[in-house]
């Protein structure tokens, strides 16, 4: 019998050890590449400590550039998380905040408080919050009733929330006069400048609890994907861990929307890519979700600050471009 | 003695239609129980509600002399295997993950499997004659394959029970003699306790030594295959002409569905 697979414990340290290289190479180049100076090879004397930490260019390192890498990091981790724990929820490969109108929900609730002139938080969060979860609960509604393997009406019913969330957005846009206008737009694309320490703050002690509950359940994840009965059966309270699941995903995805804006597609691309290079074991790839999503966004991030010769775009940009002929692909392989 | 499955004045319903009326009947331990009945006679409901996944709203199941209600999911999942109907195969593990997901109901809930669970997939495995495949994914395996690795699963979990609902289906003749010869090893050689629900009498005649007659939610008939497979018994579960004669292997009766054009030599 071929039992040659390295034991899962050793591919699971192999692949997290690896992975985190990748973090940090990309954090590296996060840090030390931007629009303007200072450029790697300056930036590397600082990281390094052989720069005086109190010049300018250590000054833009550590105060600009650090935490919207820290941020880029946790936004690409949150979402290729919840790509991947509804992909496996819904059993449908093309599930993803973003395109189930998850973000969409968040959104509406985002700007709703920051229109109604509330703190970041918890008023704001707390709405983003509640959006999300509603929008999640109109979809599931919506797409009830049919056949599990009618993969389309889940999508549809997103796509349908999210033209609606879009039409909310734009309408409190449309009675929006003041000089935020600029800022929601972009936020709508996705936006990682705005980027501070206190922001981060609330997401550094929100995810990590978050990202080890769900990797508990990871072996109930595994069971779900062959099906809910077969869950049942192997004594998992099903019901009860996909309600814990939805919420957790829900609340960390919202957490990110209040920060970064509608970031799309990230959790679409990172578990498939995962998905395609380890398998489908849920114990190793979250772990590798959360710190290949996290990298992969950091490189975006990169991207779009050095590629338009003056300013930046926003990331969501960069992000779609990557991500949404890639949703095509699928949609069509699934049809075949 | 204890008998694996005690049921009593079970009742079930989905909404306000009703499934399963008043059933009462035991099975004993060891047994090869056959549960056989025409299309929605609730053999698939008696059998979930049997593994504890639907809850009856009258009566009690007791599992090994104790109520389904006082286990605990996992420690059930340690007495009782399920084989459903249909295992889904889109999402691409392999033979040797899938088995080793048995394990699950023996596995703390961050727990990693240990040399241990490996090994006794690998006993699994060779029982059913799936070794060769453990890297194989599951859409890369025939219907017959597929169906001894899920049986694979069921005894990774080392159960008491093993329940399963129409393995048989859709495989050819071999296969079908293949898993049912694999289940009654099973039983002779483990002592297990086979509960099974088929469409094909005869085979059940073959392997069964107790079965249960169902229709419309109700118990037509239950006992050994002789007592059971009677023309009366059959002709008013299913409604329709059979020839019922003697099995030239085993004692047991032998079931013939009648065509059309057949019909006038047996009327009497």
């Amino acid at each position: 019998m071929n039992l040659h697979q390295p034991p899962l414990l050793r591919r699971l340290v192999s692949i997290s050890v690896l992975l985190t290289l990748l973090l940090l190479v990309s954090a590296v180049l996060g840090l030390g590449l931007g629009s303007a100076p200072p450029q790697l090879v300056e930036s590397l004397g600082v990281l390094f400590g052989q720069a005086d930490p109190q010049s300018m260019t250590a000054t833009i390192i550590w105060r600009l550039r650090l935490p919207r890498v820290l941020l880029a990091a946790l936004v690409g981790a949150t979402l290729s998380l919840g790509g991947l724990v509804f992909q496996a929820l819904l059993r449908n490969p093309l599930a993803e905040p973003y395109i189930l109108g998850v973000s969409g929900g968040s959104a509406v609730g985002a700007i709703l408080g920051i229109l109604l002139g509330l703190a970041p938080f918890p008023g704001v969060a707390l709405l983003a919050f509640v959006g999300s979860m509603a929008t999640l609960l109109l979809v599931l509604i919506l797409a009830a009733g049919r056949a599990a393997s009618q993969k389309g009406s889940l999508l549809l019913a997103g796509v349908m929330v999210n033209a609606f969330c879009s039409a909310v957005i734009m309408f409190f846009i449309s009675i929006t006069q003041d000089a935020r206008l600029h800022n929601i737009i972009y936020w709508l694309m996705g936006d990682l400048s705005q980027a501070s320490p206190d922001r981060l703050a609330l997401l550094l002690y929100l995810l990590p609890p978050c990202i080890v509950l769900i990797f508990l359940l990871a072996r109930p994840l595994n069971l779900l994907a062959l099906g809910e009965e077969v869950a049942m059966y192997m004594g998992i309270n099903v019901k009860t861990v996909s309600y814990m699941l939805l919420v957790i995903t829900s609340l960390m995805v919202s957490a990110i929307v209040c920060q970064s804006g509608l970031v799309g597609f990230v959790g679409l691309v990172i578990p498939h890519l995962l998905r395609l290079l380890l398998g489908p074991d849920h114990r190793l790839l979250i772990p590798a979700c959360v710190l290949g999503g996290g990298s992969y966004l950091v490189l975006c991030d990169l991207l779009s600050r050095l590629l338009p010769s003056q300013g930046e775009m926003p990331v969501g940009v960069i992000t779609a471009i990557i991500g949404a002929p890639l949703f095509i692909l699928l949609l069509q392989r699934g049809r075949g | 003695m204890i008998p694996a499955v005690r049921v009593e004045n079970l009742g079930v319903s989905y909404g306000k239609r009703a499934i399963l009326h008043n059933l009462s009947f035991q099975i004993p331990n060891g047994s090869f129980f056959i549960i056989i009945g025409p299309n929605s006679s609730g053999k698939t409901t008696l059998l979930k509600t049997m593994a504890g996944v639907v809850k009856p709203q009258q009566g009690v199941v007791e599992i090994l002399g104790k109520p389904l209600a006082d286990y605990a999911k996992k420690t059930l999942a340690q007495k009782i295997a399920v084989v459903p109907q249909y295992t889904p195969t889109d999402v691409p593990f392999k033979v040797l993950e899938v088995v080793l997901m048995g394990r699950s109901p023996h596995l703390s809930l961050a727990g990693l499997e240990q040399k241990r669970d490996l090994e006794i997939a690998a006993a699994a495995m060779a029982v059913t004659r799936v070794d060769h495949l453990a890297d194989r994914r599951l859409d890369q395996l025939s219907g017959g394959e597929l169906q001894r690795v899920v049986i694979a699963r069921a005894l990774c979990q080392q159960p008491r029970l093993i329940m399963l609902d129409e393995p048989t289906a859709s495989l050819d003749l071999a296969h079908q003699v293949n898993i049912m010869d694999l289940l009654e090893g099973l039983r002779e050689e483990r002592g297990l306790t086979v509960i099974m629900i088929s469409h094909d009498v005869n085979l059940a005649a073959m392997y069964g030594d107790q079965l249960l007659l169902l229709k419309e939610g109700r118990i037509v008939s239950l006992g050994t295959p002789r007592q059971v497979l009677t023309y009366a018994e059959l002709e008013q579960a299913y409604d329709c002409m059979l020839l019922v004669d003697d099995n030239p292997l085993r004692d047991v009766p032998r079931v013939t569905l009648v065509p059309k054009k057949f019909r006038h030599q047996l009327d009497c």
